[in-house]
């Protein structure tokens, strides 16, 4: 039977080059570029057909999306704010998914973040920009050790880290929540939560993140600080034998393990990286100035976590990708705070935000989709 | 070309077989896998199927259970010629096969197991007491409400036979009964075989490639090879080193078949041991467990010396493959130690056995030896990366011209060092994992079913690399169920069976009966 197998198996590899060779002469762009077109219009017209079914006009809301996010002066730099913790934690989705792992907690991991950064910074004194870093640090701390949790877990004793790291993220929103609720731990003194309950204490000025000002926008240093982690990070994953090791384990974890990439080691220490990376996110939230006043709230995380998630998947684990990603989300999101300002309800700017989100998730899927098909084909007609 | 003579010479009353098979030919495409095969199954009597792996054993029971048609012939039972076009025509005219694969659901229980596939309404107490009838009638207990996961192999395969013989049938077919089974279990089922033919007057025909087995349980015999039938005789009376080498002997190069078997020799008795060279592997005692409990290694072990060719021998499912895993760090043992050139390795470490110098051509390539999402050029060094790199940074022109001079090398057919892996044929990934592995300069090869489905050509080839690395001083270990392929290619084979080596040769000295009986577990060991 081996005769006629292998005849058939060449034309069907044949063809698959054939295909390989045309993609790499026009490039992979142009369909994936058809794709997103079509996506991304298609959902411009239904939130255009669903705004004018509620009553809206979909001029006014596209308008104030644009205007709240780029156009209105002051919002670039507002947009560029939110975006660092966005891309903070679509790089540590990216690091995480190279292994393989799939990590979905980074709202968690955030609020830890979050979390261990503003009670260091309730606690730790000294010279400026030492404590801050110190606090970041602690955010860091907290991220990483809320998903090295679930990649022990996930290592020791084989708890699917999709479940653990989600169903700990609740678990953090909790514990912040506890934390929020004693003065002993992150509630704020009397005196400084006016009439709120549930806040922490501001953090001192000289423990902000210092905020500059380019061509009328202002935005904290911290996101030039995010842009550098991505150009490590594209380096890392792209040049170097650790980056090459940790494809390698996520792609095919047999020939990893023949190849010498200890699955253990790397997997767990994809999710430090990963969790920290969330944490950082979380520190930079709290200590960068544009999410809230430098202080705990309860629902803190605000879905910045999902959001850098949401990145990580459209950008399909490429780095610098994610850059660009990461910023849309941002301007989705800034946008769409001013569009609930403009008096269009609450609700519907979801739908616009989450129509919008679900355009830009579709061309990845069906491409991951298509290539797993090719993949399996490739492998299951030599059996 | 043997023609099937009747079995009425074996005492037979002169009622028509329960099943007649007259001249079944079937073909795909070029190859013939059943040529003209006549076999007979009487009621009351187990007749046993022999034959190596890819003999036409399967192809022939799947004709009769009407999952693959036959290109000629006739198909009689009881007398009268019938069509089976589906296994729903076969189930109807009174034949049932228990598959070598168990199809059960795992978390459903035994009663629901057995249920599934019926029509109408279900009645949960009637399927528990049909299953308590079959139990008692044929000696097959089970708890109908055990959940499958939660039984042995031999549990299992009981479960699958009351499946079967709940519709009653006239024929009932095994394929491979005994290959997941550990030997009590084997003998159970024998036992349980024995009583549906003597006290309720079935026909049953047991598909298997182990002679101990064959001898033992049947009361007639056909054994196959190449498609053909090479011979159709009562068990009884039999002459298991002349039916080891109907079953084996092909058209082999049958060097130093003459020299008589020294029986009992035990391993290392050939010229190279007593010399005093280190071995570039050695594997002493590997012991391993599977996940259901099955023993894969049985206190195995082997030696290599540099510059010789050793071939494992053997069945299909004997422990090869736990072998290959165990050399490329895939698995820890439960016991036993590995050295390479003398050197303890840890088993089971990432990249221990890489590092060690330990090259593997695996049987699934796809599995443990390249990564179909990533390039060419980077498959090249999924190994050892550092090759190409300085400071931990990859040198991705480094890399690339490497990769175009082991493709001009070794003369693999892509469209450059950036080719994604998947686009490759099988032949040509083969060929980037055996550009690897021979370019890490490796001690001791490893190549598990390396010819495997590569056309002629492409057999040559890999032939003469395993020959050249060998000539250079590597130890290469082959590990192939092509018997032709180990004897043609090794300086020594060893045979495995059930885990265990239980034989040794030089192939020189090749006796196919012999190795024949060694591989079907037909001489006791030991």
């Amino acid at each position: 039977m081996s005769e006629v197998g292998t005849t058939a198996i060449d034309e069907a590899t044949d063809e698959v080059t054939a295909s390989a060779r045309q993609r790499s002469r026009f490039g992979i762009s142009s369909e994936v570029i058809v794709l997103y077109f079509v996506s991304i219009a298609s959902a411009l017209i239904l939130t255009a057909v669903i705004l004018e079914a509620t009553g809206d006009s979909w001029s006014n809301v596209f308008t104030a999306l644009l205007d709240g996010s780029l156009r209105k002066p002051g919002r670039i730099g507002l947009t560029i704010g939110v975006t660092a913790p966005i891309l903070m934690v679509a790089l540590g989705t990216i690091v995480s998914g190279r292994a393989g792992l799939v990590n979905i907690g980074q709202e968690g991991q955030l609020v830890m973040g979050a979390t261990f950064a503003a009670y260091a910074g309730s606690r730790v004194a000294g010279p400026g920009p030492v404590a801050l870093l110190l606090s970041i640090g602690f955010g860091i701390l907290g991220g990483a050790m809320w998903a090295g949790i679930a990649g022990i877990l996930r290592y020791w004793r084989n708890v699917p880290e999709v479940l653990s790291t989600l169903l700990m993220g609740a678990v953090a929103a909790n514990l912040m929540g506890y934390g929020l609720r004693r003065s002993s731990l992150l509630l704020a003194p009397v005196a400084g939560r006016a009439n709120r309950n549930q806040v922490s204490e501001p953090l001192a000025n000289n423990m902000r993140i210092p905020r500059i000002t380019w061509f009328g926008n202002e935005f904290p240093i911290s996101a030039i600080a995010a842009i550098l982690f991505a150009l490590v990070l594209w380096i890392v994953l792209g040049r170097t034998i650790v980056g090459f090791r940790l494809t390698m384990l996520g792609r095919n974890p047999g020939t990893a393990q023949r190849a010498g990439v200890n699955e253990r080691r790397y997997g767990v220490g994809a999710m430090l990286v990963s969790g920290g990376f969330a944490g950082l996110g979380g520190g930079m939230m709290l200590a960068g100035g544009d999410f809230g006043s430098y202080q705990l709230v309860a629902n803190f995380g605000a879905g910045i976590g999902f959001a850098g998630l949401l990145a990580a998947l459209v950008s399909r684990q490429r780095v610098l990708l994610a850059v660009f990603v990461a910023f849309v989300f941002g301007c989705l999101r800034t946008g769409s705070g001013f569009l609930r300002a403009t008096g269009v309800s609450g609700r519907i700017a979801d739908v616009v935000q989450g129509l919008f989100v679900m355009s830009l998730l579709m061309p990845p899927a069906l491409l991951y989709l298509r290539a797993r098909r090719r993949a399996l084909a490739a492998t299951t007609v030599r059996v | 070309m043997t023609v099937l003579k009747s079995n009425d010479s074996g005492g037979e009353p002169s009622s028509p077989p329960a099943v007649e098979l007259i001249g079944i030919t079937k073909r795909f495409g070029q190859v013939v896998a059943c040529d003209q095969v006549n076999l007979s199954l009487y009621r009351g009597r187990i007749h046993g199927i022999l034959g190596e792996n890819g003999a036409g054993k399967s192809t022939l029971m799947k004709m009769l259970i009407g999952l693959v048609l036959p290109d000629e012939g006739r198909i009689r039972l009881h007398g009268e010629d019938v069509q089976i076009n589906d296994p729903s025509d076969a189930a109807a005219h009174g034949i049932g096969m228990v598959h070598q694969h168990f199809s059960l659901v795992e978390a459903l229980t035994v009663w629901e197991n057995v249920a599934l596939g019926d029509i109408g309404r279900l009645d949960p107490r009637r399927v528990r007491n049909r299953i308590g009838e079959i139990s008692e009638q044929y000696g097959l207990h089970i708890d109908p409400d055990a959940r499958i996961i939660d039984l042995t192999a031999g549990m299992r395969q009981r479960v699958e036979i009351i499946k079967c013989l709940r519709r009653d049938p006239e024929v009932l077919v095994l394929d491979e009964p005994t290959a997941v089974l550990a030997p009590a279990e084997a003998a159970f089922l024998f036992a349980a075989l024995r009583k549906v033919v003597e006290d309720y007057g079935k026909a049953v025909a047991l598909v298997s490639h182990k002679l101990g087995e064959i001898m033992e349980a049947t009361d007639d015999l056909t054994i196959m090879r190449d498609g053909k039938v090479e011979d159709s005789r009562p068990t009884e009376g039999s002459d298991v080193r002349g039916l080891a080498r109907a079953m084996v002997g092909r058209d082999v190069k049958l060097r130093g078949i003459l020299a008589p078997v020294q029986h009992g020799h035990e391993p290392g008795s050939s010229a190279r041991h007593l010399s005093g060279i280190t071995p570039v592997l050695r594997i002493v005692d590997a012991t391993k467990r599977g996940q259901d409990g099955r023993l894969l290694l049985d206190g195995l072990s082997l030696e290599v010396y540099p510059g010789e060719i050793v071939g494992i021998a053997g069945v299909e499912g004997n422990g090869q493959r736990t072998i290959g895993d165990l050399l490329s760090s895939l698995l820890t043992l439960d016991s036993g130690s590995i050295e390479i050139d003398g050197r303890p390795v840890a088993d089971g470490v990432a990249g221990a056995m890489a590092r060690a110098g330990v090259a593997v051509i695996p049987e699934d390539r796809h599995a443990s030896a390249c990564v179909l999402d990533f390039s060419v050029a980077e498959n090249f060094f999924i190994t050892e990366p550092g090759r190409v790199a300085r400071h931990g940074f990859i040198d991705r022109k480094a890399m690339r011209s490497s990769a175009a001079a082991l493709i001009k090398q070794f003369s693999i057919n892509c469209i450059g060092p950036d080719a994604p892996m998947w686009s490759l044929s099988g032949g040509n990934q083969q060929r980037v994992v055996l550009a690897r592995e021979l370019s890490n300069q490796p001690k001791v090869l490893v190549a598990a079913q390396p010819t495997r489905g590569l056309d002629v050509g492409a057999i040559e080839y890999m032939s003469e690399q395993l020959r050249n690395s060998a000539r250079s001083g590597v130890g290469v270990l082959l590990i192939s169920t092509e018997l032709e392929e180990v004897i043609d290619l090794s300086d020594r084979i060893v045979v495995i069976s059930n885990g265990r080596i239980v034989g040794e040769m030089l192939s020189s000295e090749v006796d196919l009966e012999h190795l024949g009986m060694l591989m079907t577990g037909s001489v006791p060991t030991q």
